[in-house]
């Protein structure tokens, strides 16, 4: 092993398709037309000495480092800012360039500190590398004057000049005193994140990077996605973490544990200590970019909180009792059993985590088919995306989202319904954000006012500010504008979809009450707001589709996406880049627990159990019988057990209690088991109600893979020993075997052979294959052996594509007097889920508590001030939080996140749900706010009952 | 379940069905319960059916006759 150097081609690849050939030193060599002479230098290998020039951003011309000699050309033009031209002969090194560069760099170093041996980028300083490659021997302007690296001005005044240290931020420094003003940083921000929070404050020698107006970081509106670190060639800026502990020895390329987005990560490793995680160039999925949480927040792995030994007792009134593994399991193993013998084999049941690998994933839904004798299995993405299964398999045939990210870069109108990129998938966001910048056309559904509506240099052409619960008709009317005004792609249509089902749709839509004007007053969104949004989306060149769960989290989300489907199907937005129909899944693996069978429906692949070929193929390869009956899924768990006919439950890495709706319902379900096993990294919220805890490993210290929302099959790889003793498929396979499942896997490799021979999408998908290619993207087998990027290409996976009718129902959780306003959830940027991780991180510091966004209009009649308590109640149930207010939410409309226990915001969510799929209805609950003077009796009571449930006894 | 729930589920896979033919709408209704109802929710469906048939929206009651039987276990 060896530490992963990307190579650094100084200026961004180009991608025209016509190249062009120079000479470089006497090599000849062809490049892309716009490729910078710096660029094709760095493909022959030869690299030119360069400081502002890295190739994550546009080339700047400043550090004047870089300069090159090209015949016939008067003078040195820097090779970052040249383009290289047919025939060109450039010189890289010649006595006057040497010259010029030894030059530059003794200005750079007369004004840096010489402090190298004990600084923290000892080992990785381009400054220094630099110094070296040029041949610097000597300052000879020496380092007394103006500078600003001395503290004190050496006659015993202090230099105004100098800056101390900013150290806000609780992963990087800001350390002034060693900046060469290269303004690598800044482009970062502007270029690669595009949050535009750094700037060059000042001119000439009193240049400054300046975070916000000249403020310290953590004030400023910096997003902390480490861009700016990552792009700087000093110790300027740099993970507090390397300060501490030094340079990494060796680097491991790995997927985040966070969003859906599955970047990828260099883990850079000292020993079995991880120095810092760096977002992996070659990640196919983030292209070298990062957020906050993947890129900092893995500081939970070794939190105190932990748990590493496994728990039991007897009933959930008990203290935990640490016991060995063999215990633990072999009581889970009897418990389970025994409850099997008293109340049949379909009383119990497992969750699957959306958080684990997919080899993880598939050995637990195994576990509850192969050796539980059920299909009682299910996941958390029954509370997010299974609408998207539900309504994209109806129309196209496949659940699978249509498109890779890349495809982003080639989109003209991109429509966003419901969701909010730039805080839960931030990665794409920036993506997303960078390609608004070059002049793509936003349009926004959403209740809210989100980032993405209006930042800097963004501006969303459209924002549909509906009302929540009125998804379908927006869509429908939409669709409505689509029809009547004969934007429909006809051609399209008629190769690929079914002419008969698009008929009766286009008949349906056309019904005056689907239009704009007849909806605009149920919906609260100008008609004419609508007609605009719905000619741009149909009209302006490739339409992109990108949703989450503000589309599915609702009674009718299995009807709005399928309405999605139909828009994208009548415009012809499908089976190209630039186009399609995106969900943005939540989890980082939630689309590969799908995949691998977590549903009480489904075998892995997306294959009913009715099927009698597919239960053979599985029934073969367990040497089981398989039930052709769907399980119970998570709610229908949680109602049999108070009916007393579910008793046990094997949950991992989900919790239930905190993420799902209606809290006191889960509690009542859960305290009616005879025997919960949580297994999972911390105590969270359902382990209150558990009686055997088993302790889980974190992504940091298991092989396997997870699967992004773009399909894309990534490796996860283990760079430090299980602080638990095993990783979760080995506890698993070890539960499985104490209760007779006598399963042999030795790797997570062997378990991904099985996969592949059972699941025809993955047909194809080897560790050696994605050892050798990095990553693909399903489905991957005889016929796409290289993996799907874009879906539907040649015709849908269906056959034909259909339309269906998209009837809007108004939602029963109505606002009345009792609750006249409406509740709508989310998140944000710097928490995940439900915080068990990221609570555990420094991330607090940005949002260490959820806060309820309430307009001031809403606020005002209620005497509500900025920072209050408020009590917010609902026919669930009511909890208190602190106010916020904002006109970033509509007058009616209040908003919260989830992502704190002490909060429990889904105490006052409803069981409403999906009609398809059950998918609650977290979007939309009707409450009241009303001033309050601290937390609520419950909130109080649950506080006393997680402590009380939590206590250890100390071992003997 | 309570008895309350489990109907109005039912009622709304009738609500979405609906727009469709009549023939159509009740074989989507019975298939979609049929392929996602576990068999207890199944067993509770026919016994409400019988017991408490107002609770259903027409098409459900009409479509129950079509949903896949729980066999004894």
């Amino acid at each position: 092993m060896s530490l992963i150097k990307e190579t650094d081609y100084g200026t961004p690849a180009s991608r025209s398709e016509k190249t062009v050939t120079l000479t470089i030193d006497g090599f000849t060599v062809s490049v892309p037309e716009g490729t910078s002479v710096m660029r094709a230098s760095a493909e022959l290998g030869i690299q030119i000495p360069k400081l502002c020039a890295t190739d994550m951003v546009d080339a700047f011309g400043s550090c004047r480092l870089c300069l090159v000699e090209i015949e016939g050309r008067r003078g040195t033009p820097s090779s970052c800012t040249t383009p290289a031209e047919d025939g060109m002969v450039v010189h890289t090194q010649t006595g006057r360039l040497k010259d010029l560069r030894r030059g530059v760099m003794e200005l750079y170093i007369s004004d840096h500190p010489l402090d190298c041996l004990t600084c923290a980028a000892n080992g990785d300083c381009e400054l220094q590398d630099m110094a070296g490659a040029v041949g610097l021997r000597d300052v000879r302007y020496g380092y007394e004057g103006d500078n600003h690296v001395k503290a004190r001005d050496g006659v015993g005044g202090t230099n105004a000049l100098w800056m101390p240290k900013d150290e806000t931020n609780p992963y990087f420094t800001y350390d002034p005193s060693k900046c060469i003003v290269c303004s690598r940083c800044v482009r970062a921000c502007e270029e690669v994140q595009g949050t535009f929070a750094l700037t060059i404050s000042g001119r000439g020698f009193g240049s400054r990077v300046s975070p916000g107006m000249s403020e310290d970081f953590l004030a400023s509106e910096c997003v902390s996605c480490g861009a700016c670190v990552q792009a700087c060639p000093t110790a300027t800026l740099t993970e507090k973490s390397v300060i501490e502990i030094g340079q990494p020895e060796h680097s491991v390329v790995t997927t985040c544990a966070y969003c859906g987005v599955g970047c990828s990560f260099k883990a850079e490793m000292r020993g079995e200590e991880l120095v810092r995680m760096v977002p992996y160039k070659d990640g196919e999925a983030n292209r070298g970019h990062s957020c906050v949480k993947g890129r900092f927040a893995y500081g939970y792995a070794h939190h105190q909180d932990r748990i590493l030994n496994p728990m039991i007792r007897d009933k959930v009134t008990d203290p935990w009792r640490e016991v060995s593994w063999d215990e633990a399991l072999s009581f889970a193993a009897s418990r389970l059993r025994s409850i099997q013998e008293k109340h049949g084999k379909e009383a119990i049941g497992v969750i699957t985590s959306s958080r684990c690998t997919n080899e993880e994933t598939y050995l637990v839904q195994k576990l509850t088919r192969a050796v539980f004798g059920n299909n009682n299995t299910d996941t958390c993405a029954r509370v997010c995306h299974s609408p998207t299964g539900y309504g994209l398999g109806q129309t196209f045939g496949t659940s699978a989202g249509t498109q890779n990210f890349d495809s982003v870069e080639q989109s003209d109108v991109v429509l966003v319904i419901g969701a909010n990129p730039t805080d839960a998938h931030p990665v794409f966001g920036s993506r997303l954000k960078k390609r608004l910048r070059q002049g793509a056309k936003l349009i926004v559904v959403d209740p809210r006012r989100t980032d993405l509506v209006k930042s800097p240099h963004i501006r969303a052409a459209h924002h549909l500010a509906l009302r929540p619960g009125t998804n379908v008709a927006v869509v429908t009317a939409l669709a409505h504008v689509i029809v009547t005004e004969g934007l429909t792609n006809e051609a399209f249509i008629r190769e690929r979809c079914d002419w008969d089902e698009f008929q009766d749709y286009a008949e349906f839509v056309s019904d005056p009450a689907h239009s704009p004007e007849a909806v605009e007053a149920l919906t609260g969104v100008p008609a004419s707001e609508m007609r605009k949004a719905a000619r741009l989306y149909a009209t302006d060149g490739n339409g992109a589709i990108y949703y989450g769960l503000g589309v599915t989290e609702h009674s009718q989300g299995s009807t709005t996406v399928i309405g999605i489907a139909n828009l994208a199907m009548l415009t012809g937005n499908i089976g190209r880049p630039g186009v399609g129909v995106n969900p943005l899944r939540g989890q980082n693996n939630v689309q590969g627990s799908c995949d691998m069978g977590s549903f009480p429906h489904e075998l892995p692949g997306y294959r009913h159990v009715k099927g009698a070929e597919v239960r053979d193929i599985f029934e073969k390869a367990w040497g089981v019988t398989i039930s052709d009956e769907p399980g119970l899924r998570i709610p229908n768990m949680l109602d049999a057990a108070v009916d007393g006919s579910f008793k046990g439950l094997y949950c991992q890495g989900e919790d239930i209690l905190q993420s799902d709706p209606d809290t006191k319902h889960v509690a009542a379900g859960l305290a009616a088991m005879d025997c919960v096993i949580v297994h999972d990294l911390f105590l969270n919220e359902t382990a209150n109600y558990a009686h055997v805890f088993l302790p889980g490993s974190t992504f940091l210290e298991k092989d396997g893979t997870f699967t992004n929302a773009e399909r894309r099959i990534n490796r996860v790889r283990r760079v430090m020993t299980p602080k638990n003793g095993y990783a979760d498929w080995e506890i698993t396979q070890m539960l499985a075997n104490a209760m007779g499942g006598n399963w042999n896997y030795s790797h997570p490799s062997e378990i991904m052979d099985e996969i592949a021979a059972t699941t025809p999408g993955f047909a194809f998908v080897t560790y050696d294959m994605l050892e050798q290619r990095g990553s693909v993207q399903w489905p991957c087998n005889e016929k796409v052996p290289d993996g799907s990027p874009i879906m539907h290409v040649d015709g849908f996976v269906r056959g034909k594509g259909r339309f269906i009718r998209t009837d809007y129902i108004a939602t029963d959780e109505k606002t009345g007097p009792r609750f006249p306003l409406l509740l709508t959830t989310g998140r944000i940027l710097s928490q995940y889920n439900v915080g068990a991780q990221t609570r555990r991180t420094s991330n607090v510091l940005w949002h260490g508590q959820d806060v309820l966004e309430i307009h001031p209009h809403d606020a005002e009649t209620r005497g509500i001030k900025e920072g209050d308590w408020v009590k917010l109640a609902s026919r669930s149930g009511e909890t208190a939080l602190r106010a916020t207010l904002t006109d970033r939410v509509s007058p009616g409309v209040v908003y919260t996140t989830f992502h704190h226990p002490d909060t429990q915001a889904n105490v006052v969510t409803t069981d409403f749900s999906d009609w398809a799929t059950n998918c609650p209805e977290y979007k939309v609950t009707a409450v009241q706010v009303s001033p309050s003077n601290g937390p609520t009796d419950w909130q109080e009571r649950y506080g006393e009952f997680a402590a009380q449930s939590r206590r250890i006894e100390a071992a003997e | 379940m309570s008895p309350d729930k489990l109907a109005y589920m039912a009622n709304q896979i009738a609500n979405f069905f609906r727009t469709r033919p009549h023939e159509e709408a009740l074989a989507g209704i019975a298939d979609h319960i049929s392929s996602f109802w576990e068999p207890r929710m199944r067993a509770q469906f026919f016994e409400l059916l019988k017991t408490d048939e107002d609770k259903f929206d027409p098409l459900v009651r009409e479509a129950g006759t079509r949903v896949r039987p729980v066999s004894p276990a």
